[in-house]
């Protein structure tokens, strides 16, 4: 197969992954989206294969098949509440691949006697280099921010904030000494050792970005390493001269890239604050003393929650990360279907930093089968909350707290949050008066309309569920 | 390649990237990034080169390694994609 043939496949390839970009934008196209890319991507290997002369096809055979396997045992076995893990984990896996190609490709440059000018470039060795460096940096970043990213999400690595004295300084010191390896490699390329060291660098590097950052703040970092994922693909494909490459890559940099500034106008907070600040760990006492809540709060149980219930003519249901933790989506979705029965309009509003992923909530109720136009964006939703008979706010917290709304100089000021408060009754469903990620107390669970279900949200969604069929 | 034609398609690709994906709506943010990133797994191609050309045996193996991590990425990314979309359904009433 001739170079031009190789390189029109890899268009079309490009222009699939494309084309399965645009059709990820709406729910009845995102299928047959995903599945051009898969398309394309099989295009891209199979031509691949055909046109290099490949020396030991029974490795290649074998590492396909491990990947392979292992890649679909993963996909088909993992629960939905562990997706936010198994994405994350992902992200990492592109960035590794990335730091060993690059390396390999270094390597065998150099036994070929071409220092600086790779075998597989045409191109000249500075781009060579400097791609070959960013390569590593960018790759060993994602792959060990990801790698912690996992073990918070999955409960390994503590979800709290790790902080401590001098932090930024460490931060800014490791990264100059990546840059600086990198340099080193540029100058003086026949000591593949930089690149080692460069990507051991940038591999601390990963770890100490990710440690400070709480759980809350998970749906940024996931989509920023699905940013660099992308970009270390890119970059990538700078040392090989490969159009493909460097085409997914941009495409997927500029995705996670869109999906963090979503994430972050969604806190109200830069990205620079969410990766060198950061609420959770320095306001933790932003207690005043002054008990809003004393004597104001009011329990209920299920039973006249259902009572209530049992009058309302639309309701909508307020979910968030708690909702996950007590796995209590199936008794949410049985409850809306009894509602639905008696002829209640139920919806759900979803606030964009709901959960630990982007659109962690929507996944999770897609899996309960609710149809997916009763999940309302916080924009539509907000201006019905006046409307709404009753909203169950099931483990949200931060993203309902009215001062973010209402008061200035607190951490959430000033993010944009589910209007609950306005509807006629809110349903609060919480273990305790405990704050949220913030740290700080929440209005809401004072408030006249406001009654506190307190218990574990699979319980009291069950005893709800009970409740209501008998009342 | 010269290296002005292939940061052109870079630059352009990006911007493609930002017109393509703007619009996604937040229901669909989890899929979005597991599909693309399955597309970022891209780099197998990469490996498939330093796995199967490899002259020594070190590039073999990292190149093999890469292979590894790429195809968990490509095959995992798609399917876990796909199991998810094939949720997101419109109950008809």
């Amino acid at each position: 197969m001739t170079a031009a043939i190789v390189n029109l496949i890899y268009l079309l390839a490009a222009v699939l992954f494309i084309v399965g970009l645009k059709g990820l934008g709406h729910p009845r196209s995102a299928v047959r989206g995903n599945l051009l890319g898969a398309l394309g991507m099989l295009l891209a290997i199979v031509a691949t294969l055909v046109a290099q002369d490949i020396l030991n096809p029974v490795l290649i055979v074998a590492g396909l098949a491990v990947g392979g396997v292992i890649g679909a045992v993963f996909a088909l076995t993992i629960k939905m509440t562990a997706m936010p893990q198994l994405v994350g984990l992902y992200n990492g896996f592109g960035g590794i691949a990335s730091v060993l190609v690059a390396g390999a490709v270094l390597v065998q440059a150099l036994n070929a006697g071409i220092s600086g000018a790779g075998v597989e470039t045409g191109g000249g060795g500075l781009q060579f280099l400097i791609a070959t460096a960013a390569s590593g940096l960018i790759g060993g970043v994602t792959f060990f921010g990801s790698v912690i990213a996992f073990g918070k999400l999955q409960g390994l690595v503590t979800e709290k904030p790790v902080r401590y004295p001098g932090e930024q300084v460490v931060k800014v010191v490791v990264a100059l000494a990546a840059v600086a390896a990198g340099v080193l490699l540029v100058r003086d390329p026949a000591r593949v050792e930089y690149y080692w060291a460069l990507a051991g660098i940038a591999s601390l590097l990963g770890i100490l970005l990710v440690m400070p950052i709480g759980g809350a703040d998970m749906p940024i970092v996931i989509a920023l390493l699905n940013s660099y994922s992308g970009i270390a693909a890119a970059a990538t494909g700078f040392v090989l001269t490969n159009t493909v490459l460097i085409i997914a890559g941009s495409l997927v940099g500029a995705s996670g890239i869109i999906l963090t500034n979503i994430m972050c106008k969604a806190m109200n907070r830069s990205l620079a604050n969410v990766l060198f600040g950061g609420v959770g760990a320095v306001q933790k006492s932003a207690d005043d003393g002054d008990d809003i809540y004393a004597g104001r709060v009011k329990s209920t149980s299920p039973e006249e929650v259902a009572m209530i219930l049992k009058t309302a003519q639309k309701v909508s249901f307020v979910p968030g990360y708690g909702m996950a933790v007590a796995r209590a989506q199936t008794p949410v979705r049985i409850l809306s279907e009894l509602l639905e029965a008696d002829g209640v309009h139920v919806d759900f509003g979803i606030h964009p930093v709901a959960g630990r992923m982007p659109g962690h909530m929507n996944v999770l109720l897609a899996e309960e089968n609710i149809s997916y136009d009763k999940l309302r964006e916080m924009d539509q939703i907000n201006p019905e909350f006046p409307n709404t008979d009753v909203v169950i706010v099931l483990g949200a917290n931060d993203v309902v707290n009215p001062l973010a709304r209402d008061s200035a100089g607190t951490p959430i000021s000033g993010m944009p949050i589910l209007n609950v408060d306005q509807a006629r009754t809110v349903v609060v469903i919480k273990r305790s008066l405990s704050p949220g990620f913030a740290g700080i107390k929440n209005p809401l669970f004072a408030a006249d309309n406001t009654l506190m279900l307190f218990g574990d949200g699979k319980a009291m969604m069950e005893g709800l569920v009970s409740a209501y069929k008998e009342a | 390649m010269d290296f002005v034609l292939i940061v052109t398609i870079f630059v352009l690709a990006v911007f493609v990237g930002f017109e393509v994906i703007t619009k996604v709506p937040p229901i669909l943010h989890t899929p979005l990034m597991s599909g693309s990133n399955a597309i970022s797994g891209i780099t197998v191609i990469g490996a498939l080169v330093a796995a199967g050309t490899g002259q020594s045996t070190l590039t073999v193996w990292l190149g093999f390694a890469a292979l590894v991590f790429a195809t968990i990425n490509v095959v995992g990314g798609f399917l876990v994609t796909h199991r998810m979309l094939s949720k997101f359904r419109k109950r008809e009433q």
